[in-house]
């Protein structure tokens, strides 16, 4: 059956005639702002997109896998006995710390507190101290397991409760965001005034279908060539380095694309690249690193824990007069990407409401567990579901609707509009966006029928939630801010697109592979996507915080133009002396004058001419200031907002719930290709509700992780997503500020709509209560919801 | 006169394997051996499906496809089938129209499962009956997808599946079928010598003979759990005993006052009986893994394995049933509850297996109950099974049978819960509150990662409690969020 070239994705088409509303992109588009397939959809299906296991591997390939102390989670080394490993059929090398050549460090943050082989000292359960390599990964992985590595065992700090009571040192200084009293305010409030309470909530496993892997190709004269599934090849370029004792230069990473990453692949797939590219190092022969399952959820970070304590002061309507939340996030055993992630959940601690004096305290434990990491939001969910949990509970004080309390309480405009750090949020889609969405979706009247179930229902009650969300976009590691991009234009008319930003099912390629056709005036398909490396453009941010098609986007564009333009001049020049400006580039042809050539004529010519045919585009987000040793500033370029309500039925009897409707409306700017953006709306809220709802990690007094597998971790199956699942994009006039045809980031802001699911489950068990506060911690797992119903019963 | 090969039909030829492992998977098979890349492994146990491929087999002349997951599957249970993976269905030039309608619908993210739901939907697709959104959340419970959030494939899949099958492979089905019943011999199948072999006898007579001989080996029937073993735990199995050729073992009888299950019947097979028995029941069937787990799993290796958690041993204990055990020196039955001696240890003497299993049916006044308890509704493991099978008297328990699963070493009845329901007037739930604590007496379950023991003890309460109130005949739409009898009751109407 022949594949259709364009999506007629009616649902979601969105108009793209010109407009005259300010801030729209003034001239009519044919490639961006359309849906577009993914480029590589017609490979996924037939099982020919080749992932990192899939390439063909060069003859003499090596497999390795990791060893480590099996019995304990932290503790000084004192033995490690490998003579069985070594004697094992097929094993070709053993590795331990000492083969490192260059710096037995992974760290990402400059800290050097990630070894790639544990040496001295066991800091989690599940840390690499040895690696085997043999002939077959069967051999490698039989072989990992006969290692005996000797520990002085220690008991370990695992939750963040256990490391709040602790006297343990905090991985990293405090942190905190004020502004006035808010201690003196709540203090000299009346009882009744004062909201307090605190919740746990738990972190999440990527998950990412693909799991870790590397392939690492040694060449001449000491150069590395590795394939990783990463999400910030400059990165593992740049620690395979280090760890070899390289230049940089001679280490290239590349990554054609990734089987997710979720914020997975971002630090943490460094350490197996680095432990492929040892293992070619000393033994001379290609080398993959493939993770198990097992080991990959055992050894690598997830979603940050969090406790976070919250007090508020309000006035007789429920709006917040000062607050103070206090964030505990669990770290793990290293830096890491905490700082960043803690920062961020101190950034979205307000969501998308005022806090008129306020304190935002943060800590950042040291456990011995896995280093956490990077996960969608980076942070910021964290922040926001307290943020939903205060509001709810000013609802539950004050009996007024928790919509109103949230509409009593959402950032202003022109006035109560500054956040805790000093920004002022600007293209304040909030309100609209809560309101418009409250009558799309009946929220009132469905409220209203909620409230007559429950009363005739002593086993299943209902809740309805509407939360917003208001996410920052922007690297707040200023500096990361920045992209590049390589375009090539042959003489056939076809064009080579290379840019840093890496694919990880999130269509950042085909996006902006539809920037370049766009600026071309070519079909889609004349552009050619290539793999990401290092080789090509190099120091590269990672693929994360939401950045890719603003920051690629922009680069590509630029890089395009710079090549059209000359084309422009030249053809220009050629055909009559007509100004350069009105050369016309559309349909796959270019218009010079009274011309009209094929684009692979123009650039036939253009090459004649001896026109440089080739460009890279480089783009830094402008306006962007954050001095964080004073927290004030402009971190962030623009906000995205969403809004999200959800019905739920909850059975009070054993915890069990069920999603019964959901509708959203969500903000994307103008849309590059709104297929692809309702994809990842979608996505992240049901990755979003797996975090609230079925995801839990659970680790024993030892340290030991025993969810590591999907046996026993478990996301989200077609049947919990909800049975009435209703996304909308949000029409607005397109990005207040200038990003790529004033297209919004979509990456993770999603993630957070769900948090009215978790708003619902709470309501319903409110329910039985009416005014009692919902003590229900995520993730609201059958046993969490109700031991929530018990509270308020028992207590009844 | 033993064959020393496996023979099945992959891409329109017949393959054959003398030199395999007997823990050889299909997954390794097709990605080491063949370099057939297009299926993926994702998580190497059986739960994500990334690995799903279609195995067909002949039936009534025509080929029947279902999925299961490679990697779990050893690859001699591919013996007289047809092996479907992904690249077989169509290129990206030529796509097949499960294939064209994920396109169609954005259905692909990151791509890496993909593969999986596409074979998935491909059974379905050759299944052709009709199936609307609940039946395809079903059929797809073992595909996680990470990315999309599954509507899109589901819209993919409602569109495509479900109108009949009209693609190369329906075309080819009678022939097909063909081929693989010339293939289909009755000759006992045995790779390797005495110390290490995959077996595949093709009698129950030859079966137990082989095992009387090797006590030492280990009996497959689907091995979605013995799977595990080679995968995860990297046990080396010298001796493998595949039941899937033994006919006898197939066999699923309708009496008038019991349903008889071969311990080779896999789940998928005898779902179209157990809704007679009972619609709880029924829900709970397609709760048991996934389509891809029940496409090769047994209940007879459920039993046989004796896992506290199964799901099935406490719905049948409650039931009444009982489980033949046979061995070359003959059978003996026994009440299922009594198989289960403690944790790992069944009482199935050497040489022994579990033959089928008798499950009586329901009569005049009896109300049954089961309810699975865990924190995801599809393809998780228990932390609570409960069941429950109720004589009702005058609106009063006069008789009971209770049976828990996930609360004690073995799979286990609740004697003095047993006792105390007994003149329990059901529907009245003060009254059914007012014995739910006696289960205290019964149980002293563990804290795990799947629930504490806390939470075990008060859900097992609570289900006593529901069972009993639904006794008195209260909608399970007013006591359930899922799995409600009345739409059981309807679609069998």
């Amino acid at each position: 059956m022949p594949l259709r070239s364009e999506s007629e994705h009616a649902a979601v088409a969105l108009d793209v005639r010109p407009e005259d509303r300010p801030g729209v992109t003034p001239f009519q588009t044919r490639v961006v702002h359309t849906s577009r397939f993914h480029d590589s959809a017609a490979r996924h299906v037939s099982g020919t997109a080749a992932y990192i296991d899939d390439v063909r591997e060069p003859v003499g390939t090596l497999h390795v896998v990791p060893g480590y102390a099996r019995q304990a989670a932290k503790g000084r080394i004192v033995g490690l006995d490998l003579a069985a490993v070594k004697a094992f059929p097929g094993v070709v090398a053993v590795l331990t710390a000492a083969n490192v050549p260059g710096h037995n460090d992974i760290s990402p943050s400059g800290f050097h507190d990630d070894p790639l082989l544990a040496e001295t000292e066991i800091r989690f359960h599940g840390q690499p101290v040895f690696a085997v390599v043999a002939e077959t990964r069967e051999a490698a992985r039989r072989a990992a397991r006969l290692g005996r590595v000797d520990v002085e065992a220690e008991t370990p700090i695992v939750t963040v409760d256990q490391a709040i009571a602790s006297d343990r040192p905090d991985i990293l200084p405090s942190y905190a965001f004020v502004r006035g009293d808010a201690e003196a305010a709540i203090a000299a409030a009346e009882p009744e005034a004062v909201v307090e309470g605190s919740i746990l909530i738990g972190g999440q496993e990527h998950f990412y279908l693909e799991g870790q892997i590397s392939l690492a190709v040694p060449g001449e004269d000491g150069e590395m060539h590795v394939f990783a599934s990463t999400q910030h090849p400059s990165e593992v370029q740049h620690l395979v380095a280090h760890v070899l004792g390289l230049p940089n230069a001679r280490v290239t990473a590349e990554v054609r694309r990734m089987g997710g990453a979720f914020g997975g692949k971002e630090s943490q797939a460094s350490q197996w690249a680095a432990l492929a590219a040892l293992a070619a190092h000393v033994t001379g022969r290609p080398a993959k690193v493939r993770l198990d399952r097992d080991d990959d959820m055992a050894m690598t970070g997830k979603r940050h824990d969090f406790r976070v304590n919250y007090r508020a002061r309000i006035d007789a309507e429920g709006r917040l007069e000062a607050v103070i939340h206090d964030q505990f996030a669990r770290c793990g055993h290293s830096v890491d990407l905490s700082i960043g992630i803690c920062d961020r959940a101190m950034f979205h601690a307000d969501n998308a409401y005022y806090y008129p004096e306020v304190a935002i305290n943060s800590r950042r434990l040291k456990t011995d567990t896995v280093s956490n990491t990077a996960f969608r939001g980076f942070g910021g969910p964290q922040g926001v579901l307290a943020a939903e949990r205060l509001m709810d509970e000013i609802a539950l004080r004050t009996g007024r609707d928790p919509f109103d309390v949230r509409l009593a309480n959402l950032y202003g405009e022109g006035e109560r509009d500054e956040t805790p750090y000093g920004m002022k949020v600007q293209q304040n889609l909030g309100r609209e966006m809560m309101l418009r969405l409250a009558e799309t979706s009946e929220y009132r009247a469905r409220a209203a029928a909620i409230d007559a179930f429950n009363a005739n229902s002593p086993f299943l009650r209902k809740g309805i939630a509407i939360t917003p969300v208001k996410f920052g976009i922007s690297f707040t590691l200023t500096h990361l801010n920045q992209a590049g991009a390589l375009v090539h234009v042959y003489t056939d008319g076809s064009v080579h697109l290379n840019h840093g930003g890496t694919e990880m099912g999130q269509g950042l390629y085909v996006k902006v592979a539809q920037v370049v056709a766009e600026v071309f005036g070519i079909s889609l398909d004349m552009v050619h996507i290539t793999a990401t490396t290092t080789a090509k453009v190099p120091n590269t941010s990672p693929t994360a915080a939401s950045s890719g098609t603003d920051l690629n986007g922009m680069a590509a564009l630029l890089a395009a133009q710079a090549i059209r333009d000359r084309m422009a001049s030249h053809l220009a020049n050629v055909h009559g002396g007509v100004p350069p400006e009105s050369v016309v580039f559309a349909d796959d042809h270019v218009v010079v004058g009274n011309e009209r050539m094929t684009f692979a004529a123009a650039a036939k010519s253009s090459h004649a001419g001896k026109v440089g045919l080739s460009s890279t585009g480089y783009y830094a987000t402008p306006d962007l200031v954050w001095d964080r040793s004073v927290a004030k500033g402009r971190p962030f370029y623009y906000f995205a907002w969403g809004v999200s309500c959800s019905e739920v039925t909850v059975d009070t009897l054993t915890g069990e719930t069920r999603v019964d409707r959901v509708d959203v409306l969500h903000d994307v700017g103008r849309s590059l290709n709104p297929a692809i953006d309702i994809g990842q709306i979608e996505g992240g809220f049901v990755q979003g509700m797996g975090w609230l709802t079925t995801e839990e990690l659970v680790y024993d007094a030892e340290g030991r992780l025993r969810t590591h597998a999907p046996s026993t971790y478990k996301i989200p199956t077609a049947t919990d997503v909800p049975a009435d699942f209703r996304v909308e994009l949000y029409e607005s006039g397109g990005n207040a500020v200038d990003t790529v045809y004033r297209s919004k980031a979509v990456g993770e802001p999603p993630l957070m709509l769900p948090i009215s699911v978790f708003s619902a489950i709470g309501r319903a068990v409110g329910s039985l209560k009416p005014g009692a506060p919902v003590p229900l911690d995520a993730p609201a797992t059958p046993e969490a919801v109700r031991r929530a119903v018990k509270a308020l019963v028992d207590r009844a | 006169m033993a064959r020393d090969r496996i023979r099945f039909i992959r891409r329109g030829r017949t393959v054959e394997i003398r030199d395999l492992k007997p823990t050889e998977t299909l997954l390794d098979y097709l990605r080491l051996r063949e370099g057939a890349k297009g299926t993926k492994e994702g998580c190497n146990e059986g739960d994500c499906g990334a690995c799903t491929v279609a195995i067909g087999r002949p039936h009534d002349g025509r080929m029947i496809y279902e999925p299961v997951n490679a990697c779990i599957h050893l690859a001699g249970m591919a013996d007289g089938a047809e092996v479907v993976t992904v690249e077989d269905l169509g290129t990206p030039e030529n796509l097949h129209p499960i294939q064209e309608a994920m396109v169609q619908h954005h259905a692909s993210q990151c791509g890496f499962c993909t593969p999986g739901f596409v074979m998935s939907l491909f059974a379905l697709y050759q299944d052709g009956r009709p199936v609307d959104r609940q039946g395809l959340n079903e059929w797809l419970a073992g595909n996680l997808c990470r990315c999309t959030g599954y509507r899109p494939i589901a819209d993919a899949a409602l569109g495509v599946c479900g109108h009949g099958a009209r693609d190369v492979f329906s075309a080819a089905s009678a022939g097909k079928a063909t081929a693989l019943a010339a293939l289909a011999d009755d000759e006992d199948v045995i790779l390797g010598g005495e110390e290490r072999f995959f077996a595949a006898p093709a009698s129950l007579s030859a079966l137990l003979a082989l095992y009387g001989r090797h006590p030492d080996a280990v009996i497959v029937a689907g091995a979605t759990d013995v799977g595990l073993w080679i995968t995860k735990a990297l046990r080396d199995l010298p001796k493998v005993i595949w039941l899937g050729r033994v006919a006898e073992l197939k066999r699923i009888e309708e009496a008038a006052d019991s349903l008889i299950i071969g311990a080779g019947a896999t789940y998928n097979a005898v779902e179209p009986f157990i809704d007679a028995v009972d619609a709880d029941l029924a829900v709970l069937w397609r709760r048991i893994g996934s389509r891809q787990v029940r496409a090769a799993g047994t209940v007879g290796g459920n039993v046989a394995n004796g896992s506290p958690i199964g799901d099935t041993p406490p719905a049948l204990i409650a039931l009444g049933a009982e489980v033949v055990l046979a061995s070359a020196a003959g059978e003996r039955t026994l009440p299922l509850e009594d198989f289960f001696i403690a944790y790992g240890k069944q009482d199935r003497r050497p040489g022994e297996i579990v033959a089928r299993l008798v499950l009586p049916r329901l009569g005049e006044g009896d109300v049954y109950r089961a309810y699975k308890l865990a924190k995801r509704h599809d393809q998780d493991i228990s932390a609570v099974m409960a069941a429950f099978r109720f004589r009702v008297a005058d609106g009063r328990v006069a008789a009971a049978r209770i049976a828990f699963g996930g609360m004690a070493a073995t799979p286990k009845r609740a004697a003095a819960a047993e006792r105390a329901v007994i003149g329990c007037r059901v529907g009245d739930l003060s009254a059914a509150l007012a014995v739910a604590g006696v289960l205290a007496e019964d149980f002293a379950p563990i804290d795990d990662m799947r629930a504490s023991a806390a939470y075990r003890l008060d859900a097992a309460g609570s289900l006593l409690v529901k069972a009993l109130v639904e006794a008195g005949g209260e909608a399970t739409t007013t006591t359930r969020v899922r799995g409600f009898r009345e739409v059981a009751d309807a679609a069998s109407l």
